[in-house]
């Protein structure tokens, strides 16, 4: 017996649909609008310059442009929607056009390296060496194994020595907190600001000076002087992200500070410390300066770090653009691309641990 | 019960041993700031004593200097003596680390490590303390057990902590505190983050550990601490001194006929 049953929610159907409201709607008549005053904006702005105004030159054009299109566009949006919507909009799109305005340098660059080096890359890079190459060969003929190998064995011994230490003094500052927390955080922001020449000069003239010789050891310690204060400042941050709770938790269980520390605060920053370490090799993975005076650079492959002058990917390009040779600065652009995609793939990567951390 | 480990902490008395925790003319200070002043209080064992009184009067201060968490604070001080069964907790042989591991704590909010399963949760404290034991899971199922969460959870002891419900986290909380096998649990407003259904677990919890260990609770919930407390500590604080206790009973005459009229006040929500 369902006709007895509670009432059912029947559908009303001799209303009329309600009328939606969207405020934040963009319709096309907005985007004609768009179109439109910037088409108005560019006319007019090429009236005045080309016809009234005394300057020439692009910046000036585009600034101009811009300053026109807002007004425009402030004043249509106005006539048509009243001014609160003017306001927002024209607020709206002067905020977006700075932003595009800051992202443009970065696409020219990327886009540039990669229209560079693209050209004259080819697989043999990964797998031969510049010793093969001789001053007739062409362009295309580009040896990049022993700067990857280099790059490689120098950032991952500066790694081995930097991330240990940087999370140590992470937790020094953030779970010992000793009697000098505060110079030691001076001290580690006062080495951020180190120049990379003077990483580089200060182990030339201790290490390589000394006897010891130009070696990717020596180039590895420059970079972790280098990579210290970033990993050490990302790990600070992130150990100061763990609830204070999960510290007094395993405290009141009767757990030691340092058994807290292991088996609580760091297996709970464990991602977050994964993006320090890779934003700090991001940080030193560039580095030319310091590896003048340390790995000295070389066109053959020598994969023992600990001794002998070690090339380096950054270095190589560096050495290739003061080449007078057009096919070696050519071939410098192949190193900067390989570079550059190396860089931009361990930032997607910290990216995406940062986010998994987050979720 | 289950033998999780060999004890070394002989100063303290004997571990398995029905708790009787006392204070005597405690004082504490943050800084200059005096907080607290001159708490005496028995907490017998295998009974429940509640703490009441307005915010601000002392009442988390003092659950902390019982299990000397009060000296994880910087600046923070105090006077006075606490016994365990006799035994001073601030004696000058004893180690911190041993006197929580006795005392053990439940916070107001809910906090399981997030980076560890339920199993692991429970385990936690057997792993921080260094003590070993050869039946894990035999300590995890009693321990989920005691604390009323075994059969929720049984199926999802791979599962993060941080899944469960905000009440099923305090249950693990509670788990993992009694793994360590504590003699006196003392809770600091356990309650005041969940609904009352998850309020009514936990003090039914309470109330069948109580058999076993000796329970100090904070609470701001009247209701609470006249349901499930065997004895009653008022504290109160007057502008400019030092918090203290202005009656302390059993708390059927701390609810129905107390002597102080401020008591008398607070318990019938008159101020506070």
């Amino acid at each position: 017996m369902r006709t007895g049953s509670a009432p059912t929610l029947a559908v009303v159907t001799d209303r009329p649909e309600p009328v939606r409201i969207r405020p934040r709607s963009f319709h096309r008549r907005d985007a004609a609008t768009v179109a439109g005053c910037a088409a108005a904006s560019l006319a007019l702005t090429w009236l005045a310059y080309s016809q009234i105004l005394p300057f020439r030159g692009l910046p000036g054009f585009l600034l101009l442009w811009a300053s026109f299109n807002f007004l425009i566009y402030y004043v249509a949006v106005r006539e048509t929607q009243g001014r609160v919507v003017a306001r927002d909009r024209t607020m709206a799109s002067i905020i977006s056009v700075v932003a595009i305005a800051i992202v443009i340098p970065l696409i020219l660059i990327l886009g540039y390296v990669t229209l560079k080096g693209l050209r004259f890359l080819r697989l043999a890079f990964f797998s031969t060496t510049m010793a093969s190459v001789g001053p007739e060969s062409p362009s295309t003929q580009t040896g990049g194994l022993q700067a990857i190998v280099g790059t490689v064995e120098q950032v991952g011994i500066a790694m081995v020595i930097s991330v240990p230490l940087g999370i140590l003094t992470a937790v020094y500052l953030n779970e010992v907190k000793g009697r000098i927390v505060r110079p030691t955080r001076i001290f580690v922001d006062a080495m951020s600001g180190v120049p990379s020449i003077v990483a580089g000069l200060f182990i030339y003239t201790v290490l390589v000076a000394n006897g010891a010789g130009f070696s990717g050891f020596a180039a590895a310690l420059a970079l972790s002087i280098l990579m210290l204060p970033t990993v050490t400042r990302t790990c600070e941050v992130v150990l100061r992200l763990v609830p204070d709770g999960l510290r007094e938790a395993s405290l009141a269980m009767g757990a030691p500070e340092w058994r807290t520390t292991w088996g609580v605060i760091l297996p709970t920053a464990r991602t977050g410390i994964l993006t320090a370490m890779i934003l700090g090799v991001a940080r030193v993975v560039g580095e030319t300066a310091p590896l003048i005076m340390t790995a000295f650079g070389s066109a053959t492959l020598n994969t023992n770090p600990f001794s002998g002058p070690q090339a380096a990917l950054s270095l190589s390009s560096f050495q290739l653009f003061g080449s007078s040779q057009t096919a070696d600065v050519e071939r410098a652009w192949v190193f900067a691309f390989v570079l550059l995609t190396l860089v931009l793939i361990l930032f997607v990567v910290a990216r995406l641990q940062g986010e998994r951390r987050r979720s | 019960m289950v033998q999780t480990q060999d004890r070394q902490d002989e100063a303290l008395g004997d571990a398995t041993a029905p708790a009787t925790l006392g204070a005597h003319d405690v004082h504490a200070w943050f800084g200059d700031h005096h907080v607290l002043g001159g708490i005496t209080l028995a907490m017998p064992a295998n009974s429940i004593t509640a703490l009441i009184g307005p915010s601000g009067c002392g009442k988390s201060t003092f659950l902390r200097i019982l299990n000397r968490m009060h000296e994880l604070v910087p600046d923070a001080s105090l006077a006075g003596a606490i016994d365990l069964n006799g035994r001073d907790i601030y004696g000058s042989d004893v180690r911190a680390t041993d006197v929580r591991r006795r005392i053990g704590m439940v916070f107001q909010k809910p906090n399981p490590f997030p980076a560890m399963t339920v199993a692991g949760n429970v385990l936690s404290g057997l792993k921080l303390c260094g003590m070993k034991t050869d039946n894990p899971d035999g300590v995890v199922e009693h321990c989920l057990e005691r604390a009323g969460l075994w059969n929720e959870v049984k199926n999802r002891l791979d599962q993060p902590g941080g899944a469960l419900s905000g009440g099923q986290q305090q249950r693990l909380c509670i788990a993992r505190s009694l793994a360590v096998e504590p003699q006196v649990l003392l809770m600091d407003e356990p309650c005041s983050a969940l609904d009352p259904t998850s309020t009514l677990r936990i003090e039914e919890t309470m109330h069948d550990l109580v058999k076993t260990i000796t329970i100090v609770i904070v609470t701001h919930n009247m209701q609470q601490a006249a349901r499930i407390s065997d004895r009653c500590a008022f504290f109160n604080v007057d502008e400019g001194s030092p918090g203290g206790i202005v009656e302390i009973g059993p708390t059927e005459t701390i609810f129905t006929n107390p002597t102080d009229p401020r008591t008398a006040d607070y318990v019938q929500g008159r101020f506070g």
